[in-house]
């Protein structure tokens, strides 16, 4: 166990050191930033001296080196367009993005689930029926027109729901929160539909596969069998054994409701991450492009470690078949 | 018109197909096929049969502006689906925004294609370390959403580009950076396939007679291990043109002088609240219709392709 934990550790590093080549070269390269720091105006003299401060004159693997330092530090440096630190600008926005992820999980799990369990134990009825009609639509409208037809209908037509931003927050600390006012609760439900339901329809859809599998085997009959009720049979043993690709899958997909943010935030205007980095591709604003890629990095390669690290507490036969994978390297 | 005898015996050979036979059998095919052939048929044919022309600046009328759809009671016939804030006819927008969004999904496919096939090959049949670093890479790019890798490879070309040169090559700067998110599909299905032919005794004896490595790959396994890349691409395509259609909503796709159905719908988003919703709603629903056609087409061809489930 310690050594697979070690080596799929090990096996995360050199990712985070390409990503973060990757958005060091950016940094770097991309545009020229002295003149972009300096103006249209300057001397020559006045360059040098910021190139200087800058340390571009020193060799590429000292400035990559450097820029790791403070990258762990958390210092990504001043953003072009706001003149201000990167990391302040995340960490402002951040809590705006995770309290709308959470939700939209949430949301996709504690309605997906049910959903899918009822499709799969009733798989002729109606309400079935309806429920994969409606999957159907979830997976092929593009999320950007999923929160316009939203808007449309639940701001626009009926005027429920606010439209855009997060409404009255919280400040507690450093975080900021929309779950305690009422307003802020209110603008949450729309982008939380809108970013959640993909994943809602993409699990209500596993859950009903996985049922319908299940329910075939043997060990079901057996329990049937044995004069078990249906709701021991179903919840007990059925739904039990469902959970674990359902885990894994879920895990995953927060890396794709983090990346499927930045529209949704756009399409409402909410404050979050996603937003943020939209904004400073448009004007080219390299230091928050950078540190957005290395945070994303860092997230993706962090969820693909526990879920792996789940799997392979929560299914025991993997551990056999990986002891001896594992050496040639997978 | 008679038809070269090639052809006609290619047609013959296809109406005896079991692929055929299958597609005549599936009424969701059928309709998909339809709707998409309707779809790339008024793309294609925009230029004839959109009723206004919505680049002719001269030929727009602001006292047109934010006129409903023609079944309105202050709707125009002149336009079928109403229009914008400058008096562009809705339609023709569509009809000219489908050709947009259908060519940078159809390249950016093709490139992914291209890109993943030839890489997939290389990996599969030469091994070793090139095989190694290829898949290394492939790997770590799907850890990360499609969507993303195409946001990030776009903003990053386009930072790095002057200026005066972001409207001319903008376009390219789109379908590169969505052929780049999406070969690594390709590359690993060809590897899959090009380790299995790689053994096989036909290679063994273009070896034996002294073929070239290069030679081997084009020639004799790539044309066997190109079934499964036609389902792919397929269902790619759909993929690829909702790829353009998020990065042009976020308003970082293809330049707004040559406006595809994401930008039409990014425009028509700001009037939304105004009431003008056929703006947005028409272009979206033109999105979806081709979308969902491409991928029902692109489903039924995998599940007729697969022997397994005849």
């Amino acid at each position: 166990m310690t050594a697979f934990i070690l080596l799929r550790i090990l096996q995360a590093i050199p990712v985070m050191l390409v990503v973060s080549l990757v958005s060091f070269l950016m940094f770097a390269h991309v545009g020229d930033p002295v003149a972009i720091m300096l103006g249209q105006d300057h001397t020559p003299e006045q360059r040098e001296a910021l190139v200087r401060d800058l340390g571009l004159d020193q060799p590429v693997l000292v400035q990559y080196w450097r820029f790791l330092g403070n990258a762990i530090a958390g210092d990504f440096g001043l953003s072009y367009r706001l003149s201000r630190p990167v990391a302040e600008l995340i960490a402002e926005r951040a809590p705006a993005t995770l309290e709308l992820a959470f939700t939209a999980a949430a949301l996709a799990l504690l309605v997906g689930v049910p959903m899918g369990v009822y499709t799969g134990l009733y798989r002729n009825s109606w309400i079935s029926r309806l429920f994969l009609t409606f999957s159907l639509i979830g997976v092929s409208l593009p999320t950007f027109l999923i929160g316009i037809l939203l808007i449309l209908v639940f701001s626009v037509w009926l005027g429920w729901l606010p439209s855009f931003g997060r409404g009255e927050t919280v400040q507690i600390g450093w975080w900021t929160t929309g779950f305690l006012t009422w307003s802020g609760i209110k603008a949450l439900i729309l982008p939380a539909i809108t970013l959640g339901l993909f994943q809602l329809t993409l699990i209500m859809r596993l859950v009903r596969a996985e049922m319908l599998e299940v329910l075939r085997t043997d060990y079901i009959r057996f329990a049937r069998a044995r004069g078990l009720s249906n709701r021991a049979v179903h919840f007990g043993h059925a739904l039990r054994n469902t959970l674990v690709p359902v885990i894994t899958i879920a895990g995953l997909q927060l890396g794709a409701i983090i990346a499927f943010a930045i529209v949704t935030e756009t399409v409402f205007q909410w404050p979050g991450m996603g937003l943020l980095f939209i904004q400073s591709v448009g004007a080219a604003d390299i230091p928050v492009m950078a540190a957005y890629l290395l945070l994303i990095a860092a997230v993706f390669v962090t969820i693909n470690l526990v879920v792996d690290l789940l799997y392979y507490a929560v299914d025991p036969r993997l551990r056999a078949d990986r002891g001896a994978a594992g050496a040639g390297g997978r | 018109m008679a038809l070269p005898g090639a052809a006609a015996a290619l047609l013959a050979r296809w109406r005896e197909s079991d692929l055929w036979w299958s597609f005549r059998r599936s009424p969701v095919a059928v309709g998909a096929a339809l709707v998409a052939l309707l779809c790339i048929g008024g793309a294609l044919l925009a230029p004839w049969i959109a009723p206004h022309d919505p680049f002719d600046l001269a030929g727009l009328d602001l006292s047109n502006a934010f006129k409903p759809p023609a079944w309105d009671a202050e709707g125009d016939p002149a336009f079928p689906l109403g229009t914008d804030g400058q008096g562009r006819d809705v339609l023709s927008a569509i009809l000219y925004g489908a050709r947009i969004s259908l060519l940078v999904g159809l390249s950016a496919t093709a490139f992914a294609t291209l890109l993943g096939v030839l890489l997939g090959l290389v990996a599969g049949y030469a091994g070793g370390t090139a095989d190694a670093v290829l898949m290394r890479i492939a790997d770590v790019q799907l850890t990360f959403p499609s969507i993303l890798v195409a946001l990030l490879v776009n903003g990053v070309v386009q930072a790095s580009l002057p200026r005066e040169l972001h409207g001319a090559l903008a376009l390219y700067v789109v379908i590169f950076a969505i052929g780049i998110s999406e070969w690594p599909k390709f590359a690993r299905t060809v590897r899959g396939s090009t380790l299995v032919e790689r053994n096989k005794e036909y290679v063994l004896a273009a070896r034996v007679i002294g073929l070239g490595r290069a030679r081997i790959m084009l020639t004799h396994v790539l044309p066997n291990v190109l079934g499964p890349v036609l389902v792919i691409a397929t269902l790619n395509l759909g993929l690829a043109i909702l790829a353009e259609a998020t990065l042009s909503f976020l308003g970082v796709g293809v330049p707004p002088t040559q406006p595809s159905l994401g930008t039409l719908i990014r425009i028509g988003n700001d009037f939304l609240f105004s009431g003008e919703w056929w703006i947005t709603i028409f272009p979206g629903a033109a999105l979806v219709a081709m979308v969902l056609s491409v991928n029902l087409l692109g489903d039924w061809l995998r599940d007729a392709l697969n022997p397994k489930l005849r």
